[in-house]
């Protein structure tokens, strides 16, 4: 399929009173038309940060996208003026925020909000922009969708707005819509409605999809490819499960058996990483993974690996091949 | 960990919470009622962990309060040791308060940030009048180890830790005063996922120490299941289901337990491509008016005719495993 997205070397850098805060440290990836990327990693590892730095969604100052290059169907968007590249935002590229609640105008009606973007993009009359606005509101599941137009956000439960904040995204028909923590602050039995919901859509319109969350459970059924992310880089990259399967980063690895799971019967303890991420102000030389890592060799003190391909499409930035030359005798992940 | 030892510690019968809404400044008239916690019933055995799951609003962290007497419960009664605390006041109250402890779910708005670490693990031990105050600060650095924190933290301010750390202080504080039991309301949900299991590990760890009982409050069913013995499914103010985990699990009866558990996403394609997943419509009714006869008819894959018209019995249908619903 056609490349729809290239990011090369994307580095994003918070300039504060305490230092320099080193939020993206050079990220590279692409993404087809059509396909559907999950990035995952704690907070504070950058992931929003890399992907609001796509359409320049940084607050600046502090913030600043001091290099690197965003491909959008050939064009480079961080090149762009604040016209042009306001011209994309919400048009071409449709974005989902985390928070339904913050996320929508309080004090205007979400009739409003939605026919804003139509308005201005597809440069529709009101008529217009109302009829497609009643349009969308059915297509993302609202019940009598004509009525409830001229409803102010607070009327709306928070399922419902995040299916508003869907339908703004969705509104002019993007080829890449970016979902940021979209089902975070929800229940899980609205999580599995916005799941199935962005998935119908986004087979039923065929757009790209960069779905951000802390969650590996969530985008393990709908995520094409995974990036995971640590200290402000991508530290494994592979097909989805490929990664679940087969995941070659001790990071990923911690964090896959620090999970607790529904289908297994525990009686186990929890394998956690212990330790914290490394301060972003000051990273370290090496690995940022190393102060954490069970599997870390002297090289990764002083050397930061770079991502490197293990396999078909799965790449990770590790000195060491995990499933092939134990480092330690003993299996480091088995907690004494 | 096992609950073979079937001695009930806390009990709890009918206990209704309700939040009065008024309306008018200056003269406040009574208009109606949020009835969070609506009349429910159970037992939790010394040295167990029951889990306690349901969404939000469903008034789980409610039902912790209302134990712990934080609340004064509207209705029903609580035991502790058969000995009823919902009556309590004044210095017996304050007698019972330092064998139930209680564990905050955000590790950043439930520390003092103008106490020393030091100083807020030995407040329970002042305010209870426990050891000389030269022996407190032996006993606040002996904590400190037991929840894996270096002593030497002692006189930091709690902006100075990062929120995993913060909720070892948490815990540090809840076991100053060697309680019998906790309530850990959702002691994880705002860890990152590599920490949440190291606290995990820690309050397991501490139960087996301590011989503690828990009562865990959370969302996620996939720690729930992980971390409780029994576990209590809530919706509405009211349990729904009522089991041990293994039970619950593999034989879920309420369909909204059926609906909770297929809704958990889990971290394997593989299976997830398989999955079948019941989508449940709509959203939670509002506490404050209720649906009438069973609370989830509103939302119920399998709702049939007598679901609207009586509110089904919380009824034991199998050894240990009780569920409120009209098809058992």
């Amino acid at each position: 399929m056609a490349r729809l997205l290239e990011v090369k070397g994307l580095r994003t850098q918070f300039f504060t009173q305490d230092g320099v805060v080193n939020a993206v440290n050079g990220i590279s990836y692409t993404l087809d038309e059509g396909e559907t990327l999950g990035i995952v990693g704690e907070s504070g590892c950058g992931k929003s940060v890399g992907v609001m730095s796509l359409i320049r969604l940084i607050p600046s100052p502090p913030g600043k996208i001091v290099a690197g290059e965003v491909l959008f169907d050939g064009q480079d968007l961080l090149k762009m003026s604040d016209g042009e590249i306001r011209s994309v935002r919400g048009n071409k590229i449709g974005m989902i925020f985390q928070d339904p609640m913050t996320s929508l105008n309080p004090v205007l009606t979400i009739g409003r909000q939605i026919t804003e973007a139509l308005q201005l993009h597809l440069g529709m009359n009101n008529a217009q922009a109302r009829a497609r606005a009643v349009e969308l509101l059915e297509l993302v599941g609202i019940p009598s969708a004509a009525d409830r137009l001229d409803d102010y956000p607070h009327q709306f439960s928070g399922g419902m707005r995040q299916r508003v904040m869907i339908a703004m995204g969705l509104s002019c028909n993007p080829r890449l819509l970016i979902a940021d923590e979209p089902t975070t602050a929800l229940d899980v039995t609205i999580q599995a409605q916005i799941v199935d919901l962005v998935k119908k859509l986004r087979d039923e319109l065929g757009m790209a999809v960069i779905w951000i969350t802390h969650d590996l459970g969530v985008v393990a059924g709908l995520a094409d490819r995974m990036a995971v992310m640590y200290a402000g880089m991508i530290v494994e990259e592979a097909e989805v499960k490929e990664l679940y399967g087969n995941p070659r980063h001790p990071y990923t690895l911690g964090l896959l058996g620090s999970l607790p799971r529904l289908d297994q019967v525990s009686g186990q303890k929890l394998e956690s990483i212990e330790g914290l991420p490394p301060d972003l102000i000051a990273l370290p030389k090496g690995c940022p993974f190393y102060a954490r890592c069970k599997y870390r060799i002297d090289k990764c003190k002083t050397e930061n690996p770079s991502l490197q391909n293990v396999g078909v499409g799965h790449r990770i930035a590790c000195w060491i091949d995990v499933t092939k030359d134990p480092v330690t005798t003993e299996n480091p992940w088995q907690t004494a | 960990m096992s609950s073979d030892n079937q001695e009930v510690l806390v009990k709890v019968k009918d206990l209704k919470m309700y939040f009065p809404i008024t309306q008018g400044i200056v003269i406040q008239r009574h208009v109606g009622d949020i009835k969070a916690v609506d009349g429910i019933t159970f037992n939790i055995h010394r040295g167990e962990t029951l889990g306690l799951v349901g969404e939000s609003g469903c008034g789980k962290s409610t039902t912790g309060r209302a134990i712990l007497q934080l609340y004064t419960p509207t209705g029903g009664e609580v035991y502790f040791e058969g000995e009823e605390i919902t009556g309590l006041k004044g210095e017996h109250l304050r007698k019972m308060r330092r064998r139930m402890q209680m564990i905050f779910q955000d590790p950043y708005a439930s520390l003092n940030p103008r106490m020393t670490v030091g100083n807020i693990i030995a407040e329970p031990l002042e305010v209870h009048n426990i050891l000389k105050r030269s022996e407190r600060r032996d006993r606040v650095k002996e904590l400190l180890e037991v929840v894996g924190l270096n002593p030497y933290f002692i006189n930091r301010y709690p902006h100075e830790f990062s929120g995993g750390q913060r909720q070892r202080i948490g815990v540090a504080r809840a076991l100053a005063l060697n309680p019998d039991f906790i309530v850990a309301d959702e002691p994880i949900s705002a860890l990152d996922v590599s920490i949440q299991a190291q606290v995990i590990n820690l309050l397991e760890d501490l139960q087996e120490q301590f011989g503690l009982t828990y009562l865990f409050i959370a969302h996620d069913l996939s720690v729930v299941r992980h971390i409780s013995d029994r576990i209590a499914v809530m919706y509405l103010g009211k349990l729904v289901e009522l089991a041990d985990r293994h039970t619950l699990y593999d034989n879920p009866m309420h369909p909204y337990t059926q609906a909770l558990l297929s809704a958990v996403p889990i971290p394997d394609p593989v299976i997830e491509e398989k999955r079948q997943r019941i989508i449940l419509e709509g959203d939670v009714p509002s506490p404050q008016n209720p649906p009438k006869g069973c609370n989830f008819c509103t939302r119920c894959p399998k709702v049939f005719e007598p679901c609207y018209e009586q509110e089904p019995e919380f009824k034991e249908v199998e050894p240990g495993h009780w569920v409120a619903c009209h098809l058992y």
